[in-house]
């Protein structure tokens, strides 16, 4: 509900909002431009002094006021002739004509009544209120995404445009809701909605026969700074009774020209003070800083407005057309989606074309179609289902449990749920999760227990299309390639080989840092930025399907290296370790931000067997503050495989690594890391409890194990990995 | 060009009996290219004693911008009845207006004085820019205005 309200609006009033909101970018110049081009009063001049320098000047003075800028106008009539300028308040000499900088008039009308006067006014309150709405509800819909108000400045995730919506959003907010918020103001105000009339003083005239009195004799003038002034009019030399209005800002007072004397007085009350205040906020003048970032903050709206519609489309393009989809009553297998962006489709269709292929008869459709009876023929139900941010159900499957519920019987077929999310979040597929529950709840039976995907991952989807086809009793191995990526040649530049004599080669591969454009560079795209820990896609010749290798290398290290351990049969690692210095690989770059140390000056404990200490080594590379990092290294010989034996010892000689523990499986005692881990189980219960961060790179099973040796160690500081996961002190790369 | 046929409800004793013999006028103001935005136009009549006698026409539709009219604001302590029915838009800068009334006869060579106020935003009040005394010689001469109003004529 939210998101459509979030939506419609938008579109409908994008264009509206989009000249409102580059017209106040515009006009919000120039009070910065005014106050720049003013001189200003010294502090000590007072109203007395300043209309008598004017006075002097012009004869037939009749009004004086001081904008919030300093900018003192004034106007007379000397001669039969009006006259009025900008008057520099040190001299009162004339600096110019008084008339608006250029374009400005134009912009105000346009930006307040689109040239439409009262009409016009009334669309632009309209444009004002739509701008409102859509930031408020962003509001909710970023805490939402990012899971709660507290996360509001975390990293942004998921694809570009979504990211950079948030991303502007969330700085832009607080500027577009006071911008909009006190345009309603002040329409209501220019409308007389608000009791906001300043307060007349009471009429007064001034007493007969008396010749007028020198401006600097009259008490309230004198004793006025000018810096107070609003305005001062004078009294009209043809009529007697006629007296001085002083405007500041504690009020407006009439002053009989003859005595000097204040005849009446009145103080603005609280809606007018108010009113005064929403106009500074809104237009900048007298607050030209606070201006100029309203207005940047409103140049986001035409990026906010694109990327809300790119996401838009794509989740519109959701339901792209399936090829030689079965028809619901006749497929023995029926997939349904739930996906927010779209791409849970996409995984749908690798998952419609594999089964398809293996002789399956397959129906892809909606989650929201879901109607048990429709599928007569069904065996089965596979259920792909996407979590928006954190377990927030897709829109497109909004109302699903309930209508689970509503079920007066389970279907007959098993389902198995996969769930698509981001792992980074709390509440990792949150949405599948409660679709799992509520399948188990009503009886429905399971084909398969739920499995997750993080991050639209190619292995974790190509696993569980392994266990699906043994489930189904067919091969199945589902390479999805969400799209194809778009790769920049690599040059490898050096290489050093390990590992041969203990049957597991394994080579450190240094390639050049590809050239960046200077967009990318802007940007922070393709290689221009990235960290130790974050992935290297490489397409291996032949295949369209990328292998990640995580890096074990900074930008700011000025090379790309990996570890690349040669598979029998791999098809990217036996091209990786074959490659000859000078050979090019077709790479690409994917962040990985959740696996590198926390900032701060934490202690981080490193673990890493084989080719995981890729990423590892970086951070200890990077580590030239001289951080405690303490690495857990398991291989298998120290004389064979023991990547980066050198340059280990040269961290630790200069700080960058606090201490080196290694486990040679075939060497010696024969240890892994895990016991290594046990054997230091009270210094590394200290640690963490001290607020050590914990880091871990392997294979699955390596994983498995340091994670249980961990437990048992944790277990007596009231400590679990999950627990440490939770606060973020506990990152795995696992391959 | 704005025909208005509505008879003036000034004070009684200009709408005493014997006195109801009206015939049109009409009022052409020309502005000055100021440089701002459209003004607020007060035009009414003062008597022989320079008492407010009534108004005429109010170009200008907010009423919360009247007291920047100050005679006009002074005269009717800011009452919006007494423009009631003959309040239209403001005038641009450079442009005109035409007002055409149903005036009482008498309204003529009997001391009475129309003033016109003007007010624009972001700039100085105007009090009387144009005064012209209602007499037969006055009718179809183009009187000066002070600032904003370049000249009004009367013209029967």
């Amino acid at each position: 509900m939210l998101r459509s309200i979030h939506r419609w609006p938008g579109l409908a009033a994008a264009l509206l909002v989009l000249v409102l909101a580059l017209g106040g970018a515009a006009l919000s110049v120039y009070p910065a431009l005014e106050r720049l081009g003013t001189p200003q009063a010294e502090g000590t001049l007072s109203v007395a002094e300043l209309a008598s320098r004017v006075a002097a000047a012009h004869p037939g003075l009749e009004q004086i006021r001081r904008a919030p800028s300093g900018r003192v106008v004034a106007w007379w009539f000397d001669a039969g002739k009006p006259g009025a300028a900008v008057i520099d308040p040190a001299t009162g000499a004339d600096l110019g004509s008084p008339d608006p900088l250029p374009g400005l008039r134009w912009l105000t009308d346009l930006h307040r009544t689109l040239f439409l006067g009262d009409s016009g006014r009334l669309v632009t309150a309209a444009g004002a209120a739509a701008m409102l709405v859509l930031a408020l509800s962003g509001a909710v819909l970023v805490a939402r995404r990012m899971g709660g108000w507290r996360r509001w400045f975390d990293r942004t995730r998921g694809p570009f445009a979504g990211r950079l919506h948030v991303d502007l959003a969330r700085y832009a907010v607080g500027g577009l809701v006071l911008s909009s918020a006190t345009a309603l103001w002040l329409t209501a105000s220019v409308f007389s909605l608000l009791p906001d009339e300043p307060p007349e003083p009471a009429p007064a005239t001034a007493t007969a026969g008396l010749p007028r009195m020198e401006l600097a004799q009259i008490e309230l003038l004198s004793g006025t700074p000018a810096s107070a002034l609003k305005e001062l009019s004078f009294p009209s030399p043809d009529d007697p009774a006629d007296t001085y209005t002083l405007t500041t800002d504690g009020g407006t007072a009439l002053i009989d020209p003859g005595t000097g004397e204040m005849l009446s007085f009145v103080t603005p009350g609280g809606w007018e003070r108010a009113t005064e205040i929403v106009m500074m906020l809104h237009t900048g003048q007298g607050a030209a800083a606070l201006g100029l970032l309203l207005g940047l903050m409103s140049l986001s709206v035409p990026a906010l407005g694109i990327t809300g519609l790119v996401q838009w489309l794509a989740a519109r393009r959701q339901g792209l057309r399936i090829r030689g989809n079965a028809a619901p009553g006749q497929a023995e297998t029926v997939v349904l989606v739930a996906s927010e962006g779209g791409t849970t489709w996409g995984f749908a269709r690798t998952l419609h074309q594999g089964l398809t292929a293996a002789g399956h008869s397959v129906h892809v459709g909606a989650l929201t179609a879901f109607d048990p009876a429709r599928y007569g023929q069904a065996r089965r139900f596979l259920i792909l289902a996407a979590t928006y941010g954190d377990g927030e159900a897709p829109i497109a499957a909004r109302g699903v449990l309930d209508g689970l519920r509503r079920l007066p019987a389970p279907p007959l077929a098993p389902v198995a749920v996969l769930g698509f999310g981001d792992r980074s979040f709390p509440d990792f597929c949150g949405f599948s999760r409660a679709l799992a529950d509520t399948a188990r709840a009503i009886g429905w039976a399971d084909l398969m227990p739920m499995a997750t995907v993080d991050r639209q991952s190619v292995q974790d989807f190509a696993r569980w299309s392994r266990d699906l086809g043994t489930v189904l009793g067919v091969a199945l191995e589902l390479s999805h390639l969400p799209e194809r990526p778009q790769t920049q040649g690599l040059r490898l530049i050096s290489r050093r080989d390990y590992g041969a004599e203990v049957q597991a080669p394994t080579a450190i591969l240094r390639f050049a840092l590809p050239r960046q454009g200077l967009w990318q560079r802007l940007t922070g795209q393709g290689f221009a930025r990235f960290e130790a820990g974050d992935l290297l896609g490489i397409l291996p010749e032949g295949s369209d399907v990328p292998r990640f290798y995580s890096l074990a290398s900074a930008a700011g290290d000025g090379f790309v290296e990996i570890c690349v351990r040669h598979h029998p049969g791999g098809l990217c690692s036996g091209m990786l370790t074959g490659l000859a210095v000078g050979g090019v690989v077709q790479a690409f770059l994917r962040r990985n931000p959740d696996f590198r140390p926390a900032r701060g000056s934490a202690p981080v404990i490193l673990i890493g067997a084989g080719t995981g200490v890729g990423p590892l080594a970086g951070f200890i590379r990077a580590n030239r503050r001289g951080r405690p990092m303490h690495l857990y290294f398991g291989a298998r010989s120290p004389q064979s495989d023991l990547l980066y034996g050198a340059d280990l010892a040269h961290w630790q000689r200069d700080g960058r690594l606090s201490r080196l523990t290694t486990a040679f499986s075939r060497h010696g005692a024969r240890h892994y890391v895990q016991d290594e881990l046990r054997a230091d189980a009270a210094q590394l219960a200290r640690l963490i409890a001290a607020g050590a961060q914990v880091m871990v790179c392997g294979g699955r099973e390596m994983a498995a194990s340091v994670r249980e040796a961990l437990a048992e160690i944790l277990s007596g500081v009231g400590q679990s990995p999950a627990s440490l996961k939770a606060e973020g002190r506990y990152a795995e790369d696992v391959y | 060009m704005k025909l208005l046929n509505a008879t003036l409800a000034l004070t009684t004793a200009l709408t005493a009996p014997g006195l109801a013999l009206a015939t049109p006028v009409t009022f052409t103001t020309q502005m000055n290219s100021y440089g701002g935005d459209g003004a607020y136009l007060a035009f009414y009549v003062t008597d022989a004693a320079g008492a407010y006698a009534g108004s005429l026409w109010m170009a200008g539709g907010k009423a919360k911008y009247y007291k920047h009219l100050p005679g006009w604001y002074a005269a009717t302590g800011g009452d919006v009845g007494q423009v009631d029915g003959i309040t239209g838009a403001s005038v641009g800068a450079g442009r005109s207006l035409s007002i055409t009334l149903d005036l009482q006869d008498a309204l003529f060579d009997a001391g009475y004085v129309l003033h016109v106020d003007a007010s624009v935003e972001d700039m100085s009040d105007s009090a009387d820019d144009v005064v012209i005394p209602l007499t037969s010689a006055t009718i179809g001469q183009a009187v000066v205005g002070r600032r904003y109003v370049q000249s009004v004529t009367v013209s029967k």
